[in-house]
């Protein structure tokens, strides 16, 4: 990282932490929604920006992960904070295992495979049998966390914090994996999984521990989530939930993890801008919006960004 | 000296006693211009369908506003899409309360939706008015002091079927077909109850489908299979005109008993074929427009008319429409209940001291009551038999 890149995030991160103290509690959930959302999306880039393998069925992950930790503070009476590594075990095992077979499977068939998933995980929850644990469609009310040691916060304040630490946590691990013998394996495979073979990789391996690695994000995501929200209950998490987090992957930058961030913003506010501009269709102007930056930002936000900044290094270089 | 005070004393007194001096109270939400309402509805995703109950709603405070308001203010009506998905409709329902600063949340949509803001409305002290789902949980106000449903619950209506059965065909053995969420449980729970110690004889079988599932072809022909002989169609619209349809084409002539929120002409029985419709029993509570024999009904013309004036593109033959026209003339007699003191906690004290109130929608006999203890508005509901041509009302109104 250079020096610049370091002075960037500093500044990111002070604005990141002084925003609850400027904005009002409402934005603040929004935030954390974002954050939420920025940490599903990075596991899903490491999936598919990285390791090119397209995946329908996130939502699956992130509703496993919002259940495990409603069902665990509900019935267990564990505390919020503790729900989380369980949730990323569970989503790190399902992930895995579903990439074991899934791996016979190359691009659009993956992603019809794993759609199933999507599409499925909503009618089990609601299944009769497992419904003394989920609550059917009733679905599971969870309690809001005060911030502890007496903090002066209230508790939206205190849960983006706790959150923003969390995603802070997850994008350093990012980071360090991706930029390592892991990361390189995962982009060779994506790039020529032949050669990648050929050069001594274990390719089904890799594979598999991306799948897993990218639910075991989107699952600490949804337990994050749920602990936002308060609820959770099948009709939260429908099959749209994958697509728009691929959406968000797409739009954010694939293969940045920066993109991450920016994708997570736009799906978090930007439908809500497409309702306030129109009540009979909204999705329609969210489509409007969706083109408009496929086609202006080709490659996502955090190219646009990446080529801005480019630009204007250049001109101050020799102007 | 003496003359004096006594003047300025019944100066005073009259001051106090003209409407003027009397300050008008205000909470968050309301000022001597206006009246903020905040409204949650699915414009897109799996519930659009009832999303022109959020229109109708919209083009009935209009229509009010035009003529004036409600004790001289106008009502804004702040309406925003949650697509039927819980979390979205907690996001909403903070931003209508803490960014728009609403007075209250009046008719947001399903029960999932409104489950999961039910405790952040009671803690927040809003109300969460006359909400648009007919679970049988709204009606708890010492636990929920602060929420109120609006329609019949689910269960009160199973139980006026299951009453029927047993008092007509004892000896009945039952099909039953519910969509399988919270909705169609409430009823198989209240039909259940009302069957009471003969639900595990009579019923023969049961089956379920999902709002995803395309057709319900195969969930008929295996209670035709069955050898039931009555029928209960706990399904929305389209899948009830679908079964109706099935039900006749594969010669199974069942006794049927088809849900309140099917019973509509124009959307159910119309699709599915009026001679496969002979004699099909349901309840209502309101007038539906599409029968004829509501055709020159003051209270459905003057709908009709509203919905030539301030919703044109609407469709005559949706319930919902009519729905939401009886749902939001309930809020405005309300707000004019309420009167200068538009405080939550009064909203919520007038929205529970509503007295024989009959929004004209709604069948001859049926009223509208509430209490500090009963936070059910419609209670009480009707028998139909579907004739070939409209539905014809039988027995009392039933509930109270």
């Amino acid at each position: 990282m250079t020096r610049r890149q370091l002075v960037v995030l500093g500044v990111v991160l002070i604005v990141a932490c002084a925003l609850p103290f400027f904005v009002s509690s409402y934005r603040s959930f929004q935030l954390t929604l974002a954050l939420v959302y920025a940490i599903a999306l990075l596991g899903l880039n490491m999936l598919t920006g990285y390791n090119g393998q397209i995946s329908l069925g996130h939502g699956a992950f992130y509703a496993i992960g919002a259940y495990c930790a409603a069902i665990l503070m509900d019935k267990f009476g564990v505390p919020y904070w503790a729900t989380l590594p369980v949730a990323a075990a569970v989503c790190l095992g399902v992930g895995f295992l579903f990439g074991l077979p899934a791996l016979r499977l190359e691009g659009v068939y993956l992603a019809v495979a794993t759609l199933a998933l999507g599409v499925s995980l909503p009618p089990l929850l609601k299944y009769q049998h497992l419904e003394q644990w989920t609550g059917g469609v009733q679905g599971i009310v969870i309690v809001k966390p005060d911030a502890p040691f007496g903090l002066p916060l209230n508790p939206d304040q205190w849960l983006y914090y706790f959150t923003l630490a969390v995603t802070v946590l997850m994008f350093l691990l990012a980071w360090n994996i991706l930029r390592g013998r892991m990361g390189r394996a995962m982009i060779a495979i994506r790039d020529h999984h032949v050669a990648t073979e050929a050069m001594g990789v274990n390719t089904a391996m890799v594979k598999s521990l991306t799948f897993g690695v990218s639910a075991m994000y989107t699952g600490i995501a949804g337990a994050l989530g749920a602990i936002a929200v308060q609820f959770v209950a099948p009709d939260s998490f429908g099959p749209f939930l994958s697509i728009i987090f691929l959406v968000g992957v797409v739009i954010g930058g694939l293969a940045s993890i920066s993109g991450a961030i920016y994708g997570a913003l736009f799906i978090q506010f930007v439908p809500n801008i497409s309702d306030e501009i129109s009540k009979a269709a909204p999705w329609a102007i969210f489509g409007v919006f969706l083109i408009g930056f496929v086609y202006l930002m080709p490659m996502g936000i955090a190219g646009a960004v990446r080529m801005a900044v480019a630009r204007l290094t250049r001109k101050a270089q020799n102007p | 000296m003496k003359l004096q005070h006594a003047t300025l004393a019944a100066l005073l007194a009259a001051a106090l006693a003209s409407p003027a001096a009397l300050a008008a109270k205000y909470d968050t939400g309301a000022s001597d211009k206006e009246i903020k309402i905040g409204n949650i509805n699915p414009y897109s995703g799996p519930a659009s369908a009832y999303g022109t109950i959020g229109k109708t709603i919209a083009a009935y405070f209009k229509m009010v506003n035009d003529h004036g308001g409600i004790n001289g203010r106008k009502i804004e009506f702040i309406s925003y899409d949650d697509g039927y998905s819980p979390p979205k409709t907690v996001e909403m329902a903070r931003k209508l309360v803490e960014q728009d600063q609403v007075l209250f949340i009046f008719q947001s949509l399903g029960t999932p939706p409104n489950s999961a803001i039910h405790k952040y409305m009671n803690a927040k002290k809003v109300p969460q008015l006359f909400v648009a789902t007919g679970a049988t949980k709204w009606n708890d106000p010492k636990d929920f002091p602060w929420t109120m449903g609006w329609q019949p619950n689910y269960q009160t209506e199973a139980r006026i079927y299951a009453e029927n059965i047993l008092k007509n065909t004892p000896n009945a053995k039952i099909g039953i077909l519910y969509q399988n969420d919270d909705y169609g449980k409430d009823y198989l729970k209240g039909f259940k109850d009302g069957l009471g110690a003969k639900a595990s004889s009579m019923i023969v079988k049961e089956v379920s489908y999902e709002t995803s599932d395309p057709t319900v072809d195969s969930q008929v022909v295996q209670l035709q299979a069955s050898g039931a002989d009555t029928f209960f169609n706990i399904t929305t619209p389209k899948f009830a005109a679908q079964a109706i349809r099935k039900a006749y084409d594969t010669g199974w002539k069942p006794t049927q008993y088809l849900n309140n929120v099917s019973a509509s002409i124009g959307a159910v029985l119309k699709p599915a074929g009026f001679e496969k419709c002979v004699g099909i029993i349901s309840t209502a509570y309101y007038k539906d427009a599409s029968d004829p024999q509501w055709k020159n009904d003051p209270a459905v013309k003057e709908w009709e008319a509203f919905m030539a004036k301030y919703y044109p593109e609407g469709n005559l033959a949706d319930g919902s429409n009519q729905y939401g026209y009886a749902v939001a003339q309930t809020m405005v007699q309300v707000l004019k209940q309420a009167g200068d003191n538009l405080t939550r906690a009064n909203i919520m004290k007038q929205a529970a001291s509503l007295h024989n109130y009959r929004p004209e929608m709604l069948l001859p006999g049926i009223r509208i009551n509430t209490s500090a203890t009963d936070f059910a508005p419609i209670e009480s509901e009707q028998l139909i038999k579907f004739d070939g041509k409209e539905w014809v009302r039988f027995g009392p109104i039933i509930g109270h």
